[in-house]
């Protein structure tokens, strides 16, 4: 039978989650910059914090602008609700503080955002939640490194910098089958191109930083429940399926069902840890969003062209990118991201790190920054800047090459992209 | 709570309160597939205001074991074995679609027991298409999937949730995926089968509240007028461009409105 016809994402991106106000008859978002919110009476007001009436009470724990963009990326990812954060960093924080307590064990991709890596690996060990770190596309060391005490696997739709297609159809059956949910970092593919919980994720998070807004003006991260996995049946989650002190002995499961994790996420971590995400930087990401399907069709035709012209340039040694066929996740790209993967890549200059250091500072129109996602092309040279106190050897172990440049590739014409890469790679040449 | 019923396992969502035989009560009654949980809000605010409130888990929905009864009738003895078995004697009994059928003819077979229904979302009689039918009695995701969206108005059907941050359409789904095989066919055939509705409200002698999506293309105003006519104390409240997911879509005015009867 045919499937029932749903609005498509390219109008979802455009219309999710807002209907025009009502009062005013604004159409665009509007910018719902107040820290509180006016009850009719004093019951109005009991109604609503006690999760019986619909409202806002403050605009840590919600505001309007923030849950048309939080709406808006559910409906985008087929999820049941999202929180918008104060950047990724702490949408990742919230899920983690959201499942768990110390003592707790985490199974993650060792491929992962220096910012998540660091997180992970030293922040929250100081807090009793641990992490062990697997290869990406090794599902057995996922499945071993899975302990007792473990709550959740974790891992990027492409890591980094060797862009690793992670497995969700597969890894997440190894963590269902010992009852964790899959988390996903998305910020990569965006659900553009890739959409987590239809592979069998549980979980999304985004650094709203980067596609989403698309522009590279504002901070800002999503927390995404898909309201699939089945908590009590996993038996390993109490704060989701015991009474919690902290809202009157509510329990998460049996009163919102689907919607158990992001409502405890809302009602405990928005508002107790407070990593809120402002309306102003909420209206920004929807003017992203609302171009999200355009700008992420060429940012991957940009993509594809790059690629095929570094990989036949005389001062490029390798480039890795899914599409390529010597990259070894080749055929899985070609099944999970058919619509591309991704805009940023990484390639390796002849001649090392003097050379990566000479092509960058000879680009004129890519600019050289610490950031991904922006319509405009970005690029960095880790081994001269982000990793400049590493020698050859710790480069190697980090998976980084002298020569290794990443590049996020905007939607400028790519002509003139080329040209200007083109130029860099020639000066790099050049002792 | 857990009771037993007809030897099996019942759920009912009591919002973590014992009941209390002296104080009023009601009974909320889920739709096709669904569970309690579509109440929560109603609950929360009942609980709070010194009412008994019972979310039942139908036969085989939820956390009650199954199998699903196979009409609205048995459905209806059903739920006054409940009252029983929770030591309830007179409740309030409101019901969205499914179960807005299973209160109607609550009060109507066991009319000491109620003392008003809420109809949410409902027509009399309900008709199910037959492409629906056959894909849920194949277990077809695509029932789920045409359930979802036939379910909300076409504005829900984009958004604009009254619930900061959640989407209608993917709470609406993922409820609906977790029914238990056969659960959404039994209950869709039981609807389908239950055409003697308009005879029951005839004699319908409490007050019936009826609270209607003006663009609910389930169950359409113009079938649910028909009811409401045959009702003798019916009151009817049409909630403009709401679909049929009342609650989720109108949670708001559903409560004010359901205030007057329970």
């Amino acid at each position: 039978m045919a499937k029932p016809k749903t609005f498509d994402l390219e109008t979802l991106s455009l219309h999710a989650g807002q209907q025009p106000d009502a009062t005013t008859g604004a159409r665009a978002t509007p910018i719902y910059q107040t820290a509180s919110y006016v009850f009719r009476d004093t019951d109005h007001a009991a109604s609503i914090f006690n999760i019986e009436r619909t409202g806002h009470v403050y605009s840590r724990i919600s505001n309007p602008t923030n849950a048309v963009l939080e709406e808006r990326i559910s409906a985008l990812e087929g999820g049941v609700g999202a929180i918008a954060t104060a950047s990724g960093q702490a949408a990742i924080h919230l899920a983690i503080m959201t499942l768990m307590d110390a003592g707790s064990h985490i199974v993650s991709s060792q491929s992962l955002y220096g910012g998540t890596h660091n997180l992970l690996a030293y922040t929250l060990p100081r807090f009793g939640i641990d992490t062990t770190f697997v290869d990406p596309r090794d599902l057995d060391a996922f499945r071993n490194a899975i302990q007792p005490n473990t709550r959740l696997v974790f891992g990027e739709t492409l890591g980094n910098p060797g862009l690793e297609v992670l497995d969700i159809p597969n890894l997440s059956a190894v963590a269902h089958e010992s009852g964790l949910p899959l988390m996903i970092d998305s910020t990569f593919t965006t659900p553009y191109l890739c959409r987590p919980f239809d592979l069998g994720a549980d979980i999304i998070v985004h650094s709203a930083t980067k596609f989403l807004s698309g522009h590279g003006v504002v901070i800002g991260g999503l927390l995404v429940d898909g309201g699939i996995f089945d908590w009590e049946a996993s038996g390993r989650f109490p704060t989701l399926t015991e009474p919690y002190a902290g809202f009157h002995n509510l329990d998460f499961v049996e009163e919102f069902g689907p919607a158990a994790f992001i409502t405890r996420a809302r009602k405990e971590g928005a508002r107790d840890f407070g990593a809120c995400m402002s309306a102003m930087t909420s209206f920004l990401i929807l003017q992203g969003v609302e171009t999200l399907p355009l700008r992420m069709q060429r940012h991957v035709e940009n993509t594809r062209t790059l690629v095929k012209f570094l990989d036949a340039h005389a001062a490029v040694d390798w480039v890795v990118y899914p599409e390529l066929p010597g990259h070894p996740d080749h055929e899985l790209a070609k099944k999970l991201l058919p619509k591309g993967c991704g805009a940023v890549f990484s390639f390796g200059v002849k001649g090392g790190r003097a050379a990566g250091q000479r092509f960058i500072e000879r680009l004129e129109l890519v600019s050289h920054l610490a950031n991904i996602g922006d319509a405009k092309s970005l690029v960095i040279h880790p081994a001269s800047t982000t990793h400049h106190r590493m020698d050859s050897d710790a480069l190697a172990a980090a998976g980084i090459s002298e020569g290794l440049v990443r590049i996020s590739v905007g939607i400028e014409s790519v002509d003139d992209l080329i040209e200007d890469i083109d130029r860099g790679l020639h000066a790099s040449q050049k002792d | 709570m857990e009771l037993t019923v007809d030897d099996r396992k019942v759920y009912i969502a009591t919002g973590n309160r014992e009941i209390d035989a002296a104080l009023p009560s009601v009974v909320f009654i889920h739709g096709a597939g669904q569970d309690h949980t579509i109440w929560v809000l109603p609950s929360r605010y009942f609980v709070r205001h010194g009412r008994n409130v019972l979310g039942v888990n139908l036969p085989g929905h939820g956390r009650s074991a199954g199998p699903p009864l196979a009409s609205i009738e048995a459905l209806a003895d059903w739920v006054i074995k409940v009252f029983d078995a929770a030591g309830i004697e007179k409740a309030a009994v409101v019901g969205h679609s499914m179960g807005s059928l299973i209160a109607l003819e609550t009060a109507v077979r066991h009319p000491d027991r109620v003392r008003a229904i809420g109809l949410v979302g409902t027509s009399v009689p309900m008709p199910v298409s037959a492409e629906l039918l056959q894909s849920a009695k194949n277990d077809e995701h695509a029932a789920v999937e045409m359930l979802t969206l036939w379910g909300h108005s076409r504005a829900a059907q984009l958004g604009g949730n009254a619930t900061p941050g959640m989407w209608m359409m993917g709470g609406g789904q993922r409820l609906l995926e977790r029914a238990a095989p056969g659960a959404i066919y039994a209950d869709l055939k039981a609807c389908n089968d239950y055409v003697n509705g308009l005879e029951s409200a005839k004699r319908l002698s409490c007050h019936a509240l009826l609270i209607l999506g003006g663009r609910d293309s389930m169950t359409p105003t113009s079938s649910a007028m028909a009811v409401a006519k045959a009702i003798p104390d019916a009151e009817t409240v049409i909630l403009e461009r709401a679909g049929h997911a009342l609650l989720s879509e109108r949670p708001d005015p559903v409560l004010d409105l359901l205030i007057r009867i329970v």
